[in-house]
């Protein structure tokens, strides 16, 4: 009997949670369509989010494509297929890990950053200093880290692909001999611009949207305490990332992606 | 004196536990008010409702008449360009320099151009007692720095009521007799309603037209020559900074 009151509070909390994280939302997109138009903000969240997130991308990104090309290569062999390298290289990345693993190490670089930021400003009263500005902190400092995450997020999967694809050749190609006309013909042939590229296109910016909501509502609603700004960081990459893998599903099995 | 902020049978609750039951208390307008009172005992929450920044779960928190317990986000808004709040710890935004820490509200509501932005933030400043500190970050300023540049932030749109939590904690005695000063003078030139919480007794008797003193249970308030002159222990401890047996209560006040 217990444990289900346990599992009913816990239902109860979920949707909670759910109810006030849908109303940041609205709350967000309200401000990113109400003038003044924080340009100045939202350039620099582009900055510290994107282009600060390049190195970490652009390694990772290399490493999964060196890893896919060994792999590859080790499996294909054994059926004689090593031109079809760069086919599978180019789906996996473009229609799987470039997406899922671009929003997981943004979570952890950008995400968990962005809400140890506005955690830190809650504690420090900073929110509250702007309100009594009568400026609205969600105006301000939400909603440029919001959409900044969520433009980023798109741009941050290709560069994460193309270096992906760099690493595999330079694997299968340097290292293991295939062909390197073979390696970009299967490559070519294999990947779809509309139902890949595309796809891999929306995945990421689905992924913005769910990292950009979550990180930047975790550190507005942490509690202002610096225990209460860690619970939150941690909070935002572990749900997060849950979130990223669970609609990573959804959206393949329901569209294909 | 008429009163400028009338709390009105407010009731403040986190969870199980009672800030404010009923309580009543006015600060009269142009008057310096200090509030008083123990570690825990509501004074920060006090000034929060009066800058609507929290709302009472019962009760009216009036300013000038409008009930900011009640106001919608933008008359909110639209109501605090009338009030400045110079919190604790400055709550200055620490990315940005103190220049554009005082320029910005400014720049968002006063519809200035950059030389006339300038020109108010200099004037702020000066009337501080700071100069060449435009570029430096928050984090670059000492404890009293901070405390004057938030003074000058908490003014940019020249409030009718100013709002202070704790601007003598933590200070030197120098820099401390600088911004009582400075809190008088903006006081008596501009004729400002002034609310301080403060724990600092000497800086209260010297600044306070009026003092509310929030002691377990009930509310204490008047000139600060009277509540020197009552018969209460409580209130004698807390002026004369005397030994005394706080007696706990579930409910922090009661009126």
């Amino acid at each position: 009997m217990k444990a289900v009151a346990q599992l009913g509070r816990w239902a109860v909390g979920s949707v909670e949670q759910l109810g006030r994280l849908t109303v940041f939302a609205v709350a967000v997109l309200r401000a990113a369509l109400t003038p003044p138009v924080r340009g100045r903000a939202f350039l620099a969240e582009l900055y510290k989010l994107g282009v600060r997130s390049l190195i970490i991308i652009g390694v990772s990104g290399f490493a999964v494509g060196m890893v896919l090309g060994l792999q590859g290569y080790n499996t294909l062999v054994r059926f004689g297929a090593t031109e079809s390298l760069g086919a599978v290289v180019g789906l996996s990345l473009i229609r799987e890990l470039g997406p899922v693993l671009t929003g997981l190490l943004a979570t952890g670089r950008a995400g968990s950053a962005t809400t140890a930021e506005i955690g830190a400003m809650v504690v420090t009263d900073q929110l509250d200093g702007l309100r009594m500005m009568s400026i609205e902190p969600v105006h301000l400092v939400v909603t440029p880290r919001a959409l900044a995450l969520v433009m980023v997020m798109p741009l941050l999967c290709a560069i994460f692909i193309v270096t992906g694809l760099w690493g595999g050749y330079l694997i299968g190609v340097g290292v293991m001999g295939v062909d390197g006309g073979s390696y970009l013909t299967s490559l070519e042939s294999s990947v779809d611009f509309v139902d890949d590229v595309v796809g891999a296109g929306i995945k990421a910016l689905v992924f913005g949207v769910l990292v950009g909501l979550i990180s930047t509502y975790r550190g507005y609603t942490c509690v202002p305490t610096s225990a209460g700004v860690s619970d939150a960081t941690t909070s935002t990459v572990v749900v997060a990332s849950v979130s990223i893998l669970v609609f990573d599903y959804f959206i393949t099995a329901l569209w294909g992606v | 004196m008429a009163a400028h902020i009338d709390l009105q049978d407010v009731r403040v609750r986190f969870g199980a536990r009672v800030v404010f039951d009923a309580l009543t208390c006015a600060f009269p307008r142009g008057a310096v008010s200090v509030i008083l009172g123990g570690s825990g005992s509501g004074k920060s929450t006090m000034l929060r409702l009066v800058a609507g920044l929290l709302r009472p779960s019962h009760g009216r928190v009036l300013v000038a008449g409008d009930d900011v317990a009640k106001l919608s986000a933008r008359d909110l808004r639209r109501a605090r360009r009338s009030i400045g709040m110079m919190f604790q710890g400055g709550a200055l935004l620490d990315s940005f320099s103190v220049f554009e820490n005082l320029a910005f509200p400014l720049r968002e509501h006063a519809g200035l151009g950059a030389e006339q932005v300038t020109a108010a933030v200099h004037a702020r400043l000066e009337a501080v007692g700071l100069t060449g500190v435009d570029r430096l970050l928050p984090g670059q300023l000492s404890g009293g720095m901070m405390k004057r540049v938030a003074l000058a932030r908490a003014m940019m749109m020249d409030p009718d009521v100013l709002l202070c939590d704790e601007p003598f904690s933590g200070l030197d005695p120098v820099s401390l007799r600088r911004v009582e000063r400075l809190l008088q003078t903006v006081n008596r030139e501009r004729g400002i309603t002034m609310v301080v919480v403060s724990h600092h007794i000497a800086s209260t008797l010297r600044l306070a037209d009026h003092v509310v003193m929030l002691l377990p249970g009930r509310v204490v308030s008047g000139p600060p020559d009277d509540l020197l002159e009552r018969d209460d222990p409580l209130v004698q401890a807390f002026l004369r900074e005397e030994d005394v047996d706080v007696p706990a209560t579930e409910v922090e006040f009661r009126a």
